[in-house]
């Protein structure tokens, strides 16, 4: 089932643990946001494999922004 | 001493100018990209930028300050807390650069700033200590299981170059210890660069409470009582007061003079924290010292009607201070203080910056103080820790206190971002909170009645 995994609050992209074609399940961390020096994980909700990535670490986002497209 | 930069930012860069026009003297603030508008920058006689918005580019780099204090003339440097107020190398290099610091010596952050030095420096002054072992290192595991037997069960498996919880394993049989062992010492090896580990007795149930101290660096110190800091979500605290409830008085006075001792050991400069866990049974055991002033040192302040960051400018200032006797610490009355959080704690306590479109907090005056570093208008941004406000309550008891509090916390207006008000209405509402039934496991124990899912 494909999957679009939004970024939940604006902050820095702290750490990206997958690339593209990983294959994810549910609850698999994907990337790690740091918000106001709290870290806000961000996981699978479904299983399938990395589409495209539109984060990397470092990179600043906004809330509701479009980081993962799992497929 | 005529000028001083406040190292710093929010409202405890608000809190230190605002005793630094009391004593008379200039204020310098510095300044990130991100707070250019912020009030503590209105509020200073003068401000310089030191860079761009992530700390580590701006409030973290000592030379930017000390390069910011020589340009603006300023004599001596306040840390508050955070940034770079617990790095002993920079407290050396401010005093290498001729300005004073409005703090510990470098000596004793150092020294106080290892856990595992800090735990035998304790020892030493006769303050109970968790019980524990020595470091446990991947490549030798000998004798662990008798170390283990030793300490008892429940028990964690620490990194050594841990903190804030991460790297912490608990333990109940002796059967899964050495497979917890090594994982841990993987995943420290991993996270810390350091695989090395050791075991602690496990306090269920503990409270947090902590002894406020004041020492005069020729190894007299007095204390000014306790805080207790039970109620926390993510390892911080939420929710401080003090007396702490239930704790018995021998307790209190055994905490203190044990807080006087380590404190007069170190010949400590000036105000510091000596952090406690405290068993359901009374036992108290050390946890750490934090040599700076606290978040929560409003707390003492309401109680003892002692101004905390004026003594320590005072103090490093080489003004006469014998008149602050142990005798002449007196506390009355119940301080209840509640940390504002940019967060929603029924999305997990997700920080949630944003603009502060409404900002409209209870008046002060009349047991109610409010420390901010915010206005109506400003932004709350992502770089920075959430905590937007400290509202704080005194009262003849704690229940009065109580009452004070939800009033004020009632009547405070934020609009424009999620902050965690409603929470800590139910907290300090809670019937366990009432009945003083604290211990850190509080919110978690009581989830169901604090969270809205």
């Amino acid at each position: 089932m494909a999957e679009d995994v939004m970024t939940q609050a604006p902050g820095n992209v702290w750490k990206v643990l997958v690339k593209e074609g990983d294959a994810v399940k549910p609850g698999d961390v994907l990337f790690i946001l740091e918000v106001m020096k709290t870290e806000v994980p961000h996981t699978a909700e479904s299983a399938g494999t990395i589409k495209k990535l539109h984060i990397k670490e470092e990179d600043a986002v906004d809330v509701g922004q479009l980081a993962v497209e799992i497929g | 001493m005529k000028k001083v930069l406040i190292a710093n930012r929010g409202e405890i860069a608000c809190r230190v100018i605002r005793s630094c026009r009391a004593l008379g003297l200039k204020t310098v603030a510095v300044y990130s990209d991100a707070d250019a508008g912020s009030l503590h920058v209105s509020l200073a006689d003068e401000a310089l930028h030191i860079g761009p918005a992530p700390a580590k580019d701006s409030y973290l780099i000592g030379a930017k300050i000390i390069a910011a204090a020589k340009a603006s003339g300023a004599d001596a440097i306040h840390p508050g807390y955070g940034f770079l107020s617990e790095n002993e190398d920079f407290a050396a290099e401010v005093l290498n650069a001729g300005v004073k610091w409005i703090g510990p010596n470098s000596r004793t952050i150092a020294d106080m700033g290892d856990k595992e030095r800090a735990r035998r420096l304790a020892h030493g002054a006769g303050v109970p200590i968790v019980p524990g072992t020595g470091r446990f290192l991947p490549t030798d595991l000998s004798g662990l299981e008798d170390a283990a037997l030793g300490v008892g069960f429940p028990l964690l498996v620490k990194a050594s170059a841990g903190g804030g919880g991460i790297g912490m394993k608990r333990v109940d049989r002796l059967e899964d210890l050495r497979a917890t062992v090594e994982s841990t010492q993987t995943l420290a090896a991993k996270a810390f660069g350091d695989g090395a580990v050791y075991l602690e007795k496990l306090v269920l149930q503990p409270r947090h409470v902590e002894i406020q101290v004041f020492g005069f660096g020729d190894g007299r110190a007095v204390h000014m009582y306790e805080r207790e800091c039970s109620i926390q979500r993510r390892f911080q605290k939420v929710v401080e007061e003090s007396p702490a409830p239930s704790l018995p008085d021998a307790t209190r006075r055994a905490m203190g003079d044990a807080a006087v001792a380590l404190t007069g050991q170190e010949r400590y400069h000036g105000a510091g924290t000596i952090e406690f866990i405290v068993d359901p049974a009374g036992n108290y055991y050390f946890l750490e010292m934090n040599t700076r002033i606290q978040v929560e040192h409003p707390v003492t302040e309401m109680n003892t009607g002692l101004d905390l960051v004026e003594l320590q400018i005072r103090f490093e200032r080489g003004d006469d201070l014998s008149a602050l006797t142990q005798d002449s610490i007196k506390p009355r009355g119940h301080t209840i203080e509640c940390r504002i959080y940019a967060e929603n704690p029924d999305k997990n306590f997700l920080p949630s910056p944003g603009p502060l479109t409404v900002f409209q907090p209870p008046r002060e005056g009349d047991g109610i103080r409010l420390d901010t570093g915010f206005r109506q208008g400003d932004k709350v941004t992502f770089y920075y820790d959430p905590m937007i406000a400290k509202l704080i309550a005194h009262g003849a008891d704690r229940d009065a206190a109580i009452e004070k509090l939800l009033g004020a916390l009632g009547s405070f207006r934020i609009e424009g971002i999620a902050t965690n008000i409603p929470f800590l209405r139910r907290v300090i509402d809670h019937t366990a909170f009432r009945a003083g039934q604290t211990h850190t496991g509080f919110v978690d124990l009581h989830r169901n009645d604090l969270i809205r899912s």
